[in-house]
């Protein structure tokens, strides 16, 4: 058998004066693994109820359960305990964004600078086409490494620009999905959406230090999709 | 789109090409200073005034300090923007930042002016 101990960030506003870490021990057989999220419910259905925490799909679909695991943001349901490579795990709540009870974050600033970048397709051609809009296969593979982004929200919470500027730097996520749009041969706002992002923060106060890239749980590069739109930017304005 | 009054550029993009447009000045200026003092070593006071006093040093001198002005005028708006998050204590910051810059600016005019 082998103890793992669990230091877990806890907070109920209703209750509490300030946030704590509680401890909790689980014992696990020597050659048994399991998911940070299942150890979680473990822990919730074993030791303390109160423990609150969201989830979902549990299988990194639908992004609900970023979390910051020893340090580091991810998905919990995804997350082998043993990929941690401690025995004692330290989960706090996504950082930058407000505790609304122990793991649990307030996602609101999160969504509003999504909603911002305007993340549906804006085609104004006078006459839709009779079935659909067509694209080649070139064009669609452009979205690919774009499209994919579940909005968990592991990268935004892990980048100092969008920590000091949530309400003006719109984040990785949301760049990442604006990006989705203007390389999309089928929407034609591309000079609008420009004009949008075009300020000191909303794109710019990306200073590229990849912190999103490292999280990302499904693999994408946020880093090179702000790249590509201040590539943009610039060479409409030179 | 958020409208910012206390930055140099009119915008993002000019805010970006500005930042690094005035970087490659500083540092060729910083790489052509140091390779002038490891050619000469041991420099008297002559050796400065003449190589100051040379019409090219003059422009690029003045080039790098315009740089330095425009570079840090951005560099520190944004780092003040981070971090401060009072805006009246950050404007006052920004302000004393940017009259210590021009006073930089001046007194490398009116030095090289002297030489």
């Amino acid at each position: 058998m082998k103890k793992l101990t669990f230091s877990i960030y806890r907070y109920n506003p209703e209750v509490d004066t300030k946030p704590r870490m509680q401890d909790y021990t689980l014992e696990l057989e020597d050659n048994q693994d399991l998911m940070v999220l299942e150890a979680l419910i473990k822990i919730k259905e074993e030791q303390d109820p109160s423990l609150a925490f969201r989830r979902s799909c549990r299988e990194g679909v639908c992004g609900s359960d970023g979390l910051n695991m020893n340090g580091k943001n991810g998905l919990a349901c995804i997350t082998n305990l043993s990929s941690l490579k401690s025995n004692k795990i330290v989960i706090r709540p996504l950082p930058g964004l407000p505790v609304m009870r122990d793991l649990i974050v307030d996602m609101t600033q999160f969504y509003k600078q999504y909603e911002k970048v305007k993340p549906y397709l804006i085609n104004d051609e006078k006459t839709p086409p009779a079935r659909e809009r067509l694209q080649s296969p070139e064009e669609r593979a452009k979205l690919d490494g774009l499209y994919e982004c579940i909005l968990c929200a592991c990268c935004s919470t892990s980048c100092p620009s969008f920590w000091w500027n949530p309400d003006k730097f719109v984040g990785p996520a949301g760049l990442l999905h604006a990006y989705r749009f203007l390389a999309d041969s089928r929407d034609t706002a591309t000079e609008q959406r420009l004009d949008d992002l075009d300020d000191a923060f909303s794109v710019f106060r990306c200073h590229g230090i990849m912190n999103c890239v490292n999280v990302c749980p499904k693999g994408l590069n946020p880093t090179k999709a702000i790249g590509h739109i201040k590539s943009m930017l610039l060479s409409r304005a030179v | 789109m958020v409208k910012i009054a206390s930055t140099f550029g009119r915008s993002g993009t000019h805010d970006y090409i500005l930042l690094r447009a005035s970087a490659l000045i500083l540092a060729s200026y910083a790489v052509f200073l140091i390779a002038w003092l490891v050619c000469n070593p041991g420099v008297s006071y002559a050796d400065w005034v003449g190589f100051f006093g040379h019409i090219g040093v003059k422009i690029y001198t003045l080039l790098a300090l315009t740089g330095l002005l425009i570079h840090a005028w951005i560099g520190i708006w944004q780092v003040l923007t981070d971090y401060v998050k009072n805006s009246l204590l950050r404007g006052a910051i920004q302000y004393v930042v940017v009259i210590a810059l021009f006073v930089y600016w001046f007194t490398g005019l009116f030095v090289l002016w002297g030489v």
